[in-house]
């Protein structure tokens, strides 16, 4: 299978000359096999979580699956990008994929937006008010209190929460600088000027993964003197998935940048063409306003 | 015309494209990948049927006769999932990727292998929703959902190993519509034939224009919610939870923000095709193609905001019901545009009755009574009466069944002859849709009056007085099962035509058909358009 | 039917209810209006006579719509036919004034219908129902749990669990069915005719809803939270229900029948199981023999714990454990100063866990019930631990 699949990839680089068509690319495995890797995953994952020895080792020949076939994937689209395939045209293209999929996170993140603003306005002043509103409450203890303090629920554990102004504020200065030096590498990458497009690349990963230790510290922080854990309420719930998922997101476009940053080592990229660094870019931009609406939403207010 | 061959799936293989079965699992071509989600919805088309004819079954008699309420709670949780998100959903993305291309004079979709990823997950995501009831078998588990489709917290949260496995199918069946919505909006946005502006894009592309906005906008906002279902059950967080200040109702505003929106997925790419099949075979240009487009947009934009009106007995207060009930009913407006499109576009043509025109007639009265009880149901005070009752079961069936399903039955019908190159055989098509609406008007119109007379949905066994109702319906829904048999048994005839002796069809195989894909050959060759057609010369 | 209509003022046009009646004679026969197979159940509250109002008003409607506009399609689909040799137009949009006004009527009368004929009765029905406390002369407070109605009248402080009775061979097939199959309760909740009762809903476990059809009331019970509706019932009877929203296997065995009496009844009524409630709280103080305990548990077990843990105690692993040879039932009892073990039989009882099924017990059975039924399982259903407790070591530990 893989020696069929070998030939397949390589060998036909396009049925027409470049120029005349829009690219269609040839047949590939990588899709049937990314999605068995991601099923691997998956069914690892509900294993584990039901206490089945088995769970993690699937997890983890799911998890290989998954990361050779990106690798290999991401390959062939490099390899097709530096061999001409795209044009304009399909570049095109993948700025409006990408665009629809920046917004599709949008949503995603949306949702846990929405349960906080939930949390915060409907059903915590609900349990607080019980008694006004129905003369008779389930939780006679549980009154007058307010945001955050509130948020550990009536019958929730006691905890510390998190302030706006010590580490969140520094990591909101991190990622707003590194969509400033994203912004100045890209510039230099218009002008041409390739030493200045590397450094404000490694500069934009190093403040990424600064900014992913402070997380880690600030989340050993919280579990460790804070009394803040995923249990903690629904403001310990909102809290880490918020700036949980938003950490994984930032890991995952750190990494994109690595590879930016190897492709720009290895000199790719015009000055007129170059989708993947702008795509990057783009997401980079993203996490930055999600972390924005964090760093409001739920350190500040 | 027409440049049909006789052995046409011959001629496409050139010597690169892998045969056999490694060419549908590597195929970037967007008419092998329509064939795929077709064939994939109707295979799980039958098995969710078969789910719910074992659930009719055993609704015949009162008493417990063939399965215990664990297994039926099951049951009727997985028939739903399948049908939605297996069947009716895979099948309009197989339009999608067969017609657009077509339609809009592209050579295939936009982003070739991301459109086979999209389908490969489609497989998986199934295995992992039915698993569950084999790994029951062997003892592992307590079997699949056992929540019904909707998984409201908290019986989710208390649920066994059967909700695991449906949260991680919901991730992976809407990474799969997230990239089939990302490439049907690039292909159109970018890969239309020059000269045709947006105001000339073929109505069934509007459809499913605005359908895959709303993937995009909702199926990320369920995923947060089963994301949070999940971390309730197995990581310790209180997002459903009261002791921890969370509210289960929380989880109903998340799946509903998804969950209404989803029944118009369910449904533009349906009213898309409608008029492209009425035009047709009324040989008259179709009616208010401007306001049909305004009218999809209307209901995109409102299928947002309206979605509380799944939970009006949940206790809301009452601005929020009364904000939610006047939303509702304004969807009826622009759906009243496009009734009035559809029978507009019939007025003064020249009808004939082929298969696919009875299939759009039957789809307009039918979906008709849906929408008009619809209408009624998003009355607060009478929705009260209605809520989780068989008036909705029966609601809810007239529009996924004989408006969605019966939908897809009119493209599939209309757009075979151009997929296979042959005309299907109609005698058995006309067959089929008799016995198709009969039966169904068999099973769901007694529901109607089960709902009213006090059935709450959802019970394996119920009180002496729903007994003859529920024994029409459960012989109703017998027959259209069985008849369904003929539609797979026509497809597949028609699909092997050459074998079957059946008449090939022309290029444009209806009389009265217009737009490009008619331009091709049927079938149309491997790279749809190989060279754009041009629309800005006049005639061209 | 009474008909006392609430909406009288917001009627449709005269023109409209001609209309209507015109329709009424036409697709529903007098008959089945009446007769309720075809229809609501007859109302008893004037919610339900509002909602059965209306919903019969918006059923004309519907049907009105629905016959004309498919009358104007059969007409096409009959005169326009290629085989009658009918030659297609090739209009696209509506030409001229006169069609602009045909297609924009339908829509005008669509927005009336919407938002005047059937929005302002809505109006007014949905603010009656939602107002609860205005004038209400009686609380009712109702829990749902898997899958039992605990009903608790907070003024007198009766309190007691209903569960369905039903004998699970008439559902096996084992048996005959009886009139009110499934329909049918141990301990009816009893209220006064004429009163306004204001009804509190909350759960322990899961959602329910509490439904009784011929009240027109239809209301969640949500675990944490609370939920109020209103009754008042108009005629003295028997009015049966079922909880509406799935809560699990035994969702759809979970009636609801309330007998609706005059007051003087129901007040002679409260006083009978005040005086019920208060001989069984004596009990706790009292000690009890083994097998008082174990005749009294055995009663309690398969009314309360059988339904999951299943008569023979085998369960339904692995949702409900079984309790025959179960670790925690024969684990220790209490510690040696008489606490409480975490996580012990006599803990999980009390308790329930979080999360689960399973749930305390101690908020609805009394001191008897709890040590009845504790002593019941660890001496029976294949276990034999040999060990018992008291009513009053139960009281201690509340
Ligand atoms: C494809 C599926 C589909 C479609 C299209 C619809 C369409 C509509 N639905 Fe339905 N609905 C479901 C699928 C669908 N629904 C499902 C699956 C459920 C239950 C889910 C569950 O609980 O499991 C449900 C439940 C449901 C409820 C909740 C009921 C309850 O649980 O208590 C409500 C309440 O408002 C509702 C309302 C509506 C409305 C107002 C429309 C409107 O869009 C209808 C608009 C159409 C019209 C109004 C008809 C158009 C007009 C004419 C025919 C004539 C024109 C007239 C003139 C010219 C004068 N639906
Ligand atoms: C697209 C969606 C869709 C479709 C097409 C259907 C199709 C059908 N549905 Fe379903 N249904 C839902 C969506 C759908 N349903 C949803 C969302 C629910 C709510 C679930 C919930 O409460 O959570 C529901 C619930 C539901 C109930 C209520 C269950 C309950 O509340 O207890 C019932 C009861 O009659 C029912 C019946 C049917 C029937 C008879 C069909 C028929 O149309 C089916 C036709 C049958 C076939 C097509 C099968 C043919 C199979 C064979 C002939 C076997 C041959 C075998 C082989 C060849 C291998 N459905
Ligand atoms: C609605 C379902 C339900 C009812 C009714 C119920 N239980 Fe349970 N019970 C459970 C579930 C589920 C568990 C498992 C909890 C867990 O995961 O630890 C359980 C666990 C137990 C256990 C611990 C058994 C073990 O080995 O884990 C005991 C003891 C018990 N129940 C006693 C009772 C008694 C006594 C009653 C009645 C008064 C009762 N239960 C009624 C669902 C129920
Ligand atoms: Cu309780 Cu359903
Ligand atoms: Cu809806």
């Amino acid at each position: 299978m893989a020696q069929t699949h070998a030939a397949i990839e390589t060998t036909h680089p396009s049925d027409h000359p470049p120029g005349t068509h829009y690219f269609v690319p040839q047949p590939s495995l990588y899709p049937f096999i990314l999605s068995g890797g991601m099923f691997l995953l998956a069914l690892g994952f509900i294993l584990f979580m039901n206490k089945f020895a088995a769970g993690s080792w699937i997890m983890l020949a799911g998890t290989g699956v998954i990361l050779t076939v990106v690798v290999r994937w991401f390959g062939r689209i490099i390899h097709e990008s530096q061999t001409g395939s795209y044009r304009e045209w399909e570049d095109k293209s993948f700025r409006y994929g990408m665009i629809w999929f920046i917004l599709s996170e949008v949503a995603f993140f949306a949702a846990f937006f929405g349960a906080l603003f939930y949390v915060r306005n409907i059903s915590v002043p609900d349990l607080l008010t019980m008694l006004p509103r129905h003369d008779f409450t389930l939780y006679p203890e549980y009154k007058d209190l307010l945001w955050p303090a509130s948020g550990g629920g009536p019958k929730g554990i006691a905890f510390t929460p998190m302030g706006a102004w010590g580490i969140p504020a520094i990591n909101t200065a991190l990622l707003l600088s590194s969509g400033a030096t994203i912004t100045w590498a890209h510039w230099a990458l218009l002008k041409n000027n390739r030493t200045q497009l590397n450094l404000g690349l490694f500069l934009t990963i190093a403040l990424g993964v600064v900014f992913l230790g402070f997380q880690g510290y600030e989340y050993y922080h919280a579990y460790t003197e804070l009394g803040l854990t995923m249990g903690a309420g629904v403001y310990g719930a909102t809290f880490f998935m918020l700036t949980g998922f938003h950490g994984f997101h930032v890991t995952l476009g750190t990494i994109m940048l690595m590879v930016i940053y190897g492709r720009c080592l290895k000199g790719h990229f015009t000055a007129n063409r170059h989708f993947a660094f702008e795509g990057v870019a783009w997401y980079w931009h993203f996490v930055d306003v999600v972390w924005l609406g964090l760093f409001i939403m739920v350190y500040w207010l | 015309m027409s440049h049909a061959t006789t052995a046409p799936h011959e001629t496409h293989h050139d010597a690169h494209y892998p045969g056999g079965i490694m060419r549908w699992l590597t195929t970037t071509n967007h008419k092998d990948i329509g064939s795929m989600y077709l064939t994939f919805a109707l295979i799980m088309f039958f098995v969710g049927g078969a789910m719910i004819l074992a659930v009719r079954a055993e609704l015949f008699q009162p008493g417990l006769q063939l399965m215990q309420p664990e297994f039926f709670n099951q049951l009727i949780g997985i028939h739903a999932l399948v049908m939605i998100f297996a069947a009716l959903m895979p099948a309009a993305t197989g339009f999608a990727n067969w017609q657009i291309p077509l339609m809009i004079g592209a050579p295939d979709m936009a982003l070739p292998r991301i459109n086979n990823w999209g389908f490969w997950l489609l497989p998986p995501a199934a295995i992992l929703l039915t698993l569950p009831f084999l790994l029951a078998v062997f003892g592992i588990g307590d079997g699949a959902l056992n929540t019904g489709w909707t998984m409201y917290a908290p019986l989710s949260v208390q649920g066994g190993i059967g909700v695991d496995f449906a949260i991680f199918s919901i991730h992976i069946l809407g990474i799969s519509s997230i990239l089939g919505s990302i490439n049907v909006i690039v292909t159109i946005f970018n890969l239309r034939a020059p000269g045709m502006t947006m105001m000339k894009l073929p109505i069934f592309c509007w459809g499913w224009l605005i359908t895959a906005f709303l993937l995009i906008a909702t199926i990320p906002v369920l995923a947060g919610a089963v994301t949070m279902l999940l971390t309730d059950r197995h990581f310790g967080t209180h997002f459903f939870n009261a002791a921890g200040g969370g509210d289960p109702i929380l989880f109903q505003h998340l799946f509903w923000f998804f969950g209404h929106p989803e029944v118009y997925i369910l449904l533009l790419p349906v009213w898309g095709l409608m008029p492209h099949v009425l035009a047709t075979f009324s040989r008259k240009p179709m009616y208010g193609y401007k306001a049909q487009v305004y009218s999809f947009i209307a209901i995109g934009l409102l299928s947002v905001v309206v979605w509380a009106h799944h939970f009006f007995t949940a206790g809301l207060p009452v601005p929020a019901l009364l904000y939610f009930m006047y939303s509702t009913m304004a969807i009826s407006l622009p759906l009243a545009v496009l009734f009035f499109c559809w029978i507009a576009t019939m007025w003064k043509g020249a009808m004939s009755f082929e298969t696919p025109m009875l299939f759009a007639q039957g789809f307009i009265i039918m979906f008709g009574v849906a929408g008009l009880t619809g209408l009624v149901l998003a009355d607060v005070a009478a929705d009260a009466q209605y809520h989780h009752s068989y008036f909705v079961i029966a609601h809810f069936h007239y529009a996924l069944f004989a408006g969605g399903i019966m939908g897809v039955m009119t493209g599939v019908y209309y757009w075979l002859p151009k997929w296979t190159g042959y005309m299907y055989d109609e005698k058995l098509g006309k067959l089929h849709f008799w016995l198709t609406v009969i039966s169904f008007n068999l099973t769901f119109m007694p529901q109607f009056f089960l709902g009213l007379a006090g059935m709450p949905r959802r019970i394996p066994d119920y009180a002496l007085q729903f007994t003859e109702f529920n024994a029409i319906s459960t012989v109703g829904a017998m027959i259209l099962g069985f008849s369904q048999l003929i539609f797979a048994w026509n497809i597949w005839k028609c699909a092997r035509g050459h074998a079957n002796g059946l008449a090939p069809a022309e290029g444009r195989a209806w009389e009265g058909a217009t737009g490009l894909e008619w331009e091709l050959s049927s079938p149309p060759p491997h790279h749809s358009w190989e060279v754009q057609p041009d629309l800005r010369q006049p005639g061209a | 039917m009474k008909t006392t209509h609430r909406f009288v003022r917001h009627r449709l046009p005269l023109a409209l209810s001609a209309f209507s009646a015109a329709l009424t004679a036409l697709t529903l026969p007098a008959s089945a209006l009446a007769d309720y197979s075809w229809n609501f159940p007859p109302p008893v509250t004037p919610i339900a006579r509002d909602t059965l109002n209306i919903h019969n008003e918006f059923m004309l409607i519907i049907t009105g719509i629905f016959v004309v506009v498919f009358a104007i399609m059969a007409y096409s689909m009959f005169k326009h036919r290629k085989s009658v040799g009918h030659q297609p137009a090739k209009f696209t949009g509506p030409m001229g004034r006169l069609q602009w006004i045909w297609a924009l009527v339908p829509f005008a009368i669509l927005l009336f219908i919407d938002f005047v004929v059937m929005g302002i009765p809505a109006f007014h029905a949905v603010i009656e129902m939602e107002d609860t406390k205005t004038k209400a002369d009686m609380v009712l407070k109702i829990t749902g749990m898997q899958w039992k109605w605990q009903y608790e009248y907070p003024e007198s402080g009766v309190k007691f669990i209903s569960n369905m009775s039903t004998p699970r061979d008439q559902i096996a097939n084992k048996e005959a069915k009886g009139e009110n199959y499934l329909l049918e309760v141990d301990n009816e909740v009893v209220l006064p005719v004429d009163k306004k009762v204001r009804i509190l809903l909350t759960s322990t476990d899961v959602i329910h809803t509490w439904w009784v059809p011929q009240f027109g009331v239809k209301r969640d019970a949500i675990p944490g939270f609370l939920r109020e509706t209103w009754v008042r019932i108009e005629e003295p009877g028997v009015y049966r229900g079922q909880c509406a929203e799935l809560c699990g296997k035994d969702h759809g065995f979970m009636p609801v029948v309330v007998r609706a009496v005059p007051e003087p009844e129901y007040a002679a009524w409260i006083e009978k199981k005040k005086a019920e409630q208060e001989a069984a709280a004596a009990g706790s103080d009292k000690t009890w023999s083994k097998d008082e305990l174990l005749a009294k548990g055995k009663e309690v077990y398969e009314a309360q714990c059988s339904a999951c843990h299943q008569p023979d105690g085998k369960g339904i692993p692995p949702a409900f454990p079984a309790l025959s040879g179960s670790k925690i039932v024969l684990g220790p009892l209490l510690s040696p100063e008489g606490k409480l073990i975490r996580d012990s039989h006599v803990d999980r009882v009390l308790n329930g866990k979080e999360g689960t099924a399973m749930q305390a017990f101690k908020a609805t059975l009394n001191d008897v019930e709890l040590a009845a039924v504790i002593t019941y399982e660890r001496n029976a259903l294949g276990n034999s631990k040999g060990d018992l407790i008291q009513p009053a070591q139960i009281k201690a530990l509340r």
